[in-house]
């Protein structure tokens, strides 16, 4: 497929892949986040570890926002559409996230529930618009990526009047993410997370430029890449990473030119300002409650925020004692370390959050990846 | 011939009319429908004896028997409908023992208020795939259920057939050294379904590959008579089969992602909806797996028919007490080809 292969290429991977293991100081250890799950998944599917020298470590970031919605967010929506009947529109991804009471929207769907898989945010805005007497709300979740289309149908919604149509909103944002993890006592005080730098976001840096990760590269003396989300973006970013290193270059290069500028989408950027405003907290699974690092809906659109609309009480719930996606997205933890991996969590029944989307952490090993934890047979024949 | 003459009754509206209740309430109007529609378009000796059953002679030998629902929407699709579908569905059930298929049941379930039309544009198809494949539709039952208790039609259809002497083809069969083959490109059908629904729809000229297997099955019987497995990977795409296959006969497998057949608008598609073609069902497609030594001979056969032009060898079975599918990935790293979790959903980002 043109324009997908050549970033998919066997032999030019092969020639990174020496050009690392070759600059790679054999003597130490390059331990990297990559930032999104997109970058996660890609890893997995494509086999890229098996490609890198054993001194240049991958560690999953948090940036799957299906993987950080906390349990009460979703109990929230459930909520809407259970008890009072409204109509769910969301992401695919989102449908089989774990919340309270056994429940998820999928299962809230076989109890009766009202509950869509749409592919845009458009599509909600068009089925509140064409019924207009069903009561629909876009359960909207996603980093920055996704939070431009999610504005521009609140705004629509308003300009034509669409009473029937509001969002809950679960926006998060990828810089206050980062500072969180760069902060947190593992890096910061103990450092028992090495963490040489970050191969930084794609489909966010299209919209938010590069420019707000050099904050992190001066501060924390951290790299970052930003990358695209095809294996040999990966692997390039890789590869600049281990060069700032071994250079002692702290410093915010950008792989993905092909669709990322410094300056990012201004004209989305505005959009977005325009409809949201920073939360002053907002709880992430994994990361707890982090102070402005979630957008809400503006005053002058809360007929169209659902939190307002029907006077939503958000209600924290605790994740299974013994799931350690929170030291699994902060990097302190591998999946294989946690007890219920593989034994009762499992992407038919994920009890924590790295497991539920296949972009998050745990699913991404578990799918893709579990054979590398027991000793392989070899093959025959 | 009776003197008397026959009541005058109004011929089925098959243009504007719809199925109601008494369609499916044993009365006269059932019995118009059955004569009308499902028996002119069917229409065989064995139908046409008007008895609740069917009955036939059989030579000896092995018999085997399969039964398939089919529940599909939207009913009609790019390259196919739920009619041909419910017919070839069930032929290659039978196919994929090595057997050749000799008769079919069907059984609809309709729901009140379905267009006359679209029945009979679907009866139609299915008689037509029936007739092309040589496998007669000996009997059947049809019920009407209330409007909003069912999805238009859903028909289920059983068939049976008779496995030639020497054959013995068993999922359990896959042993380390065998050769796994697939007949063509991979993902069509569940892409041309995908693109004509209501939620998604996408402009594409992605067609369905439902097909009836069986031509193809016997033309490699005959090539290679110890073919070892044969299974058609429907819902859950190839790496739930193989998976499958893997588990029931306690193997392993490693595949080559390079050589896996796919057309590049269904890679395209997949990519757009974030969907891995491994996953995305077939209907024309089949797996074979047989003794290494022979594979090259399969493949000729495969090649030399129609429905197998595009046929691969794509991996080797091998001993791995954990059963686990690993493919080389075409980017040069290895990875798990696990078992479709739930449903196939669709990435955010």
């Amino acid at each position: 497929m043109k324009y997908v292969d050549e970033f998919r290429d066997g032999e030019v991977a092969r020639g990174l892949a020496a050009a690392i293991a070759q600059e790679a100081h054999p003597q130490r250890n390059y331990s990297f986040m990559e930032f999104c799950g997109g970058h996660t998944h890609a890893i997995s599917r494509y086999g890229v570890t098996d490609l890198l020298p054993p001194n240049v470590r991958m560690i999953h970031g948090p940036g799957c926002p299906v993987c950080v919605l906390p349990i009460g967010r979703i109990d929230l929506a459930i909520q809407l559409a259970l008890d009072r009947g409204v109509t769910i529109c969301t992401y695919g991804d989102c449908l089989r996230v774990p919340a309270s009471e056994s429940l998820s929207l999928l299962k809230a769907k076989a109890r009766g529930a009202d509950i869509r898989m749409i592919y845009s945010a458009a599509d909600a805005l068009a089925l509140a618009r064409a019924e207009p007497q069903r009561e629909v709300v876009f359960f909207a979740i996603g980093f920055e990526t996704t939070t431009p289309p999610t504005a521009l149908v609140i705004r629509q919604a308003k300009a034509e009047g669409i009473g029937n149509f509001s969002v809950l909103c679960n926006h998060v944002l990828t810089p206050a993410a980062i500072s969180n993890i760069l902060e947190s006592p593992e890096v910061r005080q103990y450092g028992t997370v090495p963490l040489d730098g970050f191969v930084g976001p794609a489909h966010v840096s299209t919209v938010i430029g590069s420019q707000p990760y050099e904050f992190f590269a001066e501060e924390y003396r951290k790299p970052v890449v930003i990358a695209g989300f095809e294996p040999l973006d990966v692997m390039q970013a890789i590869r600049m990473l281990v060069r700032q290193v071994n250079e002692g270059r702290a410093e915010v290069e950008n792989e993905f030119t092909r669709a990322v500028t410094r300056e990012g989408n201004l004209k989305a950027q505005r959009l977005v300002g325009d409809v949201f405003e920073l939360r002053r907290s907002f709880e992430w699974r994994g990361l707890g409650e982090v102070p402005y690092s979630a957008l809400c809906i503006r005053r002058e659109f809360a007929a169209h925020d659902a939190e307002a609309k029907f006077a939503l009480e958000y209600r924290s719930v605790p994740d299974n004692k013994a799931c350690e996606c929170g030291a699994i997205l902060r990097g302190v933890k591998k999946p294989q370390d946690c007890k219920l991996f593989a034994t009762v969590c499992t992407p038919e029944n994920p009890m924590g959050s790295c497991m539920v989307s296949s972009e998050g952490a745990c699913a991404a090993h578990f799918t893709y990846g579990r054979f590398r934890d027991i000793p392989l047979v070899a093959a025959e024949g | 011939m009776s003197e008397v003459k026959k009541g005058y009754v109004r011929p089925l509206d098959l243009k504007h009319g719809r199925v109601d209740m008494s369609h499916g309430a044993g009365g006269r109007a059932m019995a118009q429908l059955i004569e009308e529609l499902f028996l002119k378009a069917f229409d065989n000796e064995w139908l046409r004896q008007q008895n609740d059953q069917a009955s036939f002679a059989i030579q000896g030998g092995r018999m085997v028997m399969a039964t398939d629902s089919h529940v599909v929407s939207p009913l009609f699709f790019p390259g196919g409908d739920i009619g041909c579908l419910s017919v070839h569905g069930t032929i290659n059930d039978v196919a994929m023992a090595g057997a050749k298929p000799l008769y079919l049941s069907a059984s609809f379930i309709i729901e009140e208020g379905f267009a006359l039309s679209e029945l009979a544009r679907i009866v139609e198809s299915m008689a037509t795939a029936a007739r092309e494949a040589g496998v007669p539709i000996v009997t059947g039952d049809t019920k009407v259920v209330e409007q909003g208790k069912g999805d238009g039609v859903f028909i289920t259809t059983t068939g049976v057939g008779v496995v030639p002497p020497g054959v013995n083809i068993s999922g359990d069969r896959a042993q380390a050294g065998d050769a796994i083959l697939v007949s063509g490109f991979i993902g069509d059908h569940g892409m041309a379904i995908m693109s004509k629904r209501e939620s998604l729809a996408f402009d594409t000229e992605i067609v369905s590959d439902t097909a009836a297997l069986h031509g193809l099955v016997a033309s490699m019987i005959e090539a290679v008579p110890d073919i070892h497995v044969l299974r058609d990977p429907t819902r859950g795409g190839l790496a739930t089969t193989l998976n499958e296959i893997a588990r029931q006969a306690g193997v392993g497998m490693m595949l080559d992602e390079a050589a896996i057949p796919v057309q590049p608008q269904v890679n395209a598609a997949c990519e757009l909806l974030g969907l891995d073609p491994l996953y995305v069902a077939n209907e024309g497609k089949l797996i074979a797996i047989c003794a290494s030594e022979h594979a090259d001979l399969l493949l000729a056969a495969m090649r030399a028919h129609p429905l197998g032009a595009n046929a691969a060898r794509i991996g080797q079975v091998h001993a791995d007490p954990h059963h686990f599918v690993q493919m080389t990935t075409g980017f040069g790293g290895r990875r798990i080809v696990d078992c479709l979790s739930g449903e196939q959903l669709p990435r955010i980002c």
